[in-house]
């Protein structure tokens, strides 16, 4: 077992390198990506392993970007673009779910466009406006696409790889606060199948649901529910479409109890098509109903507020609190 | 209130045969005609001529309820025959949803483009079968595509000497129309394109009317006049004149091979049709507007030519009519024969790779219609 210790961002550039060198086809498109490395240097040093024809520094135009990787696509090149922050994925939004998503199903299973979309995405790092959100439920909605989320160094040099194996389109969310987060990454031995989510932390009590960056927080609230006598189960995600529920509803038929918690908005987020499909499935095993921990119905609040805005570990516990006293 | 409204360029529009089908020599373009014999021009006139025809007969089968939508070309069959015979077969061609014309010289089979408004399917055919792409509802959404195609040409053909490109070098077609011309995905295309001096030929087919809103609403210049600000050319071309259109695309597809980047057409003509058969003209435009089109049709303009120059005689002239008649009873015959398809097959062509969504609801899909059978089935027996 050969482990290395890296950066989330760090594992994602390895992961790119390695996509890069195996399939002569990938290649990597979006703005400032090439000579400066993209603004999070993410792909730092990869035009000058693999030139400007397959790292390419493209003029300012998410529709472009995207619309172009779809032409690439069909092509026969296996495109992977970077929108550089979450805020700016809309002007793409129609390329993203009128034509990527839709690509295999209107030319009846002849060919798709296997594009992977990279957004570094999510809050807590002070910034400006559109520069801190989670717009996955609006991708999560749309048949044809995939989502993926890691939230972890060893995670994400894995997932981006199977991401760009996928020959579905797949839209990988970075957990950008997180990019500097160290961790061990075996590159011998890959992560677990990226539309697969993991317990990675064990309870009997209550199961936390959460994917991205607020994996850590999730797991320290189970670390500080563990002094109050409570054994709290952490499912990672990984994967936001599809989404495992096969592992949520086994933990959830020994536990009881779910808290669903994510940055994105409350209201019509992932968290309710969670708390929806278990009630379903395990409707008799549930002791409280499913609570959800979200950012509020409003924009993205401004960087001195954001912490009240955004879910912490006292938020989950308070969520824990009321699961338990149902 | 002060006109800043930008003076058009003083550029010429290209034609080659005038209204009166009076053959006009031009300096630049003759020499893209030269193989051009009488042979190939009655070929042009009878690709006209069928896909008149077709657009008639599809226009009858929505009127008949048997299409859910059709979308007429009348009076463009020069500016898609021209354009499209310009093309090699190797060549990608991006359509709107009205390029049924682009897509006969393409050997698309007219009646497989009926499922697409027979509410069978989404697409229709194999695009990689003819190198012409599905028909993209949403406007201008293709266009960005076409670039990145380029693109991709461009990198398989990395290191290719200009013999090489010149006698294999591939090169796209990207459609669009004056209404798609003020689309975000247009501009952005084009900025793409010359940034990457992509083998890209932008081909506008400006037919003065994006659905009710005539062409001064969409631009104050030539959209022509627009690739200069790219930096790319910009030409104006008699969208009317096959000969002009095959001559001027012919031009900017070579162009395109050898390297020299993206070219943005504009042809000139006229929808003298209706923007799709739930539109209706008469309430924005005058007669008088439709009318002063008429003397500028495409058909009668080769047609004029033909005859005046002896280059076709009476009897072509009647076989073609057979010819698309017969055509017509084909298109009729197998659109009408197409088996009505199953939800269930929907299911299989979202996702390339299994997903647990779509086998969980399939399986339901399929159980809850099954239920059905049997009430059908018990109905029957009792």
């Amino acid at each position: 077992m050969s482990t290395t210790t890296m950066t989330l961002a760090k594992a994602i550039t390895a992961g790119l390198d390695k996509v890069l060198a195996d399939n002569p086809k990938s290649l990597l498109i979006g703005e400032d990506i090439g000579r400066l490395g993209g603004v999070y240097r993410v792909t730092d040093g990869l035009i000058d392993t693999y030139g400007a024809d397959r790292v390419i520094d493209s003029p300012l135009g998410e529709a472009g970007i995207i619309g172009t990787s779809i032409g690439m696509a069909i092509r026969g090149y296996a495109p992977i673009a970077e929108i550089q922050f979450d805020g700016f994925v809309f002007p793409a939004f129609n390329q993203i779910t009128t034509q990527l998503a839709k690509m295999r199903a209107r030319s009846e299973g002849r060919f798709g466009a296997p594009v992977v979309i990279r957004i570094p995405y999510g809050g807590g790092i002070g910034s400006i406006e559109h520069h801190s959100e989670s717009p996955e439920a609006l991708f999560a909605h749309t048949a044809g696409l995939r989502i993926m989320a890691p939230s972890n160094a060893h995670d994400a040099y894995w997932m981006i790889q199977q991401a760009a194996a996928c020959q579905d389109p797949v839209i990988f969310f970075e957990p950008k606060r997180r990019y500097w987060l160290k961790g061990e990454v075996d590159t011998e031995n890959p992560a677990a199948d990226a539309f697969k989510a993991q317990v990675i932390r064990p309870g009997e009590d209550a199961t936390i649901v959460t994917y991205g960056p607020l994996v850590p927080v999730a797991l320290a609230a189970a670390e500080a529910a563990r002094e109050d006598g409570r054994s709290v189960e952490v499912i990672d995600l990984r994967s936001v479409s599809p989404i495992d529920f096969d592992t949520i509803t086994e933990s959830v038929e020994k536990t009881g109890r779910l808290i669903v918690t994510h940055e994105a908005p409350t209201f019509g987020g992932i968290g309710g098509e969670i708390a929806a499909r278990i009630s379903e499935r395990a409707f008799l095993s549930l002791e409280a109903p499913v609570i959800r921990v979200g950012g509020f119905h409003m924009p993205y609040p401004v960087a001195k507020v954001e912490e009240q805005y955004l879910p912490d570990i006292d938020k989950v516990l308070e969520a824990l609190d009321r699961s338990f006293a149902y | 209130m002060t006109n800043t409204v930008h003076e058009p360029s003083e550029q010429a529009l290209i034609q080659l045969l005038t209204p009166e089908g009076e053959r006009r020599s031009h300096a630049e373009y003759d020499s893209y005609i030269q193989d051009v014999d009488a042979e190939m021009l009655r070929g042009f006139y009878r690709d006209m001529a069928l896909t008149r025809r077709f657009d008639q007969e599809a226009t009858a089968l929505q009127r008949q309820g048997q299409l859910a939508l059709w979308v007429p070309l009348r009076g463009q069959e020069a500016a898609q025959i021209g354009s499209g015979r310009a093309t090699r077969p190797s060549d990608y061609i991006f359509p709107t949803y009205r390029e049924h014309g682009v897509a006969l010289t393409r050997n698309v089979d007219f009646p497989q483009m009926l499922r697409i408004f027979r509410g069978i399917s989404n697409g229709g055919w194999d695009p990689r079968e003819n190198n012409f792409h599905m028909y993209t509802m949403v406007l201008a959404a293709q266009m960005p595509h076409a670039t990145g195609y380029a693109m991709g040409i461009q990198r398989d053909q990395a290191g290719w000497d200009a013999e090489r490109l010149e006698k294999d070098g591939e090169a796209v077609v990207a459609y669009f129309g004056d209404g798609s011309s003020t689309e975000g995905e247009v501009h952005e295309s084009m900025v793409f394109a010359a940034s990457f001096n992509s083998p890209v030929v932008f081909f506008c087919q400006n037919n003065q009317w994006a659905i009710s809103v005539p062409f001064h609403v969409q631009s104050k210049v030539p959209l022509a006049d627009r690739a200069a600000g790219y930096g790319f050319p910009g030409i104006r071309v008699d969208g009317n004149d096959v000969l002009a259109v095959l001559a001027v695309t012919r031009w900017a597809l070579e162009r395109a091979r050898r390297g020299e980047g993206p070219v943005l057409i504009e042809a000139v003509t006229y929808r003298m049709s209706a923007h799709t058969t739930a539109d209706d003209p008469t309430k924005y435009r005058l007669d008088a507007d439709e009318e002063a089109w008429v003397g500028r049709d495409p058909l009668a303009r080769l047609e004029k030519h033909l005859r005046d120059n002896d280059l076709a005689d009476e009897l072509f002239f009647k076989q073609v009519a057979v010819d698309g008649d017969e055509m017509a009873t084909r298109v009729r015959v197998e659109a009408m024969a197409f088996p009505d398809p199953e939800l269930a097959q929907s299911f299989a062509n979202v996702y390339a790779e299994a997903h647990p969504l779509i086998q969980e609801e399939l399986k339901w899909h399929l159980e809850y219609e099954a239920g059905f059978a049997d009430t059908t089935e018990e109905g029957a027996t009792r």
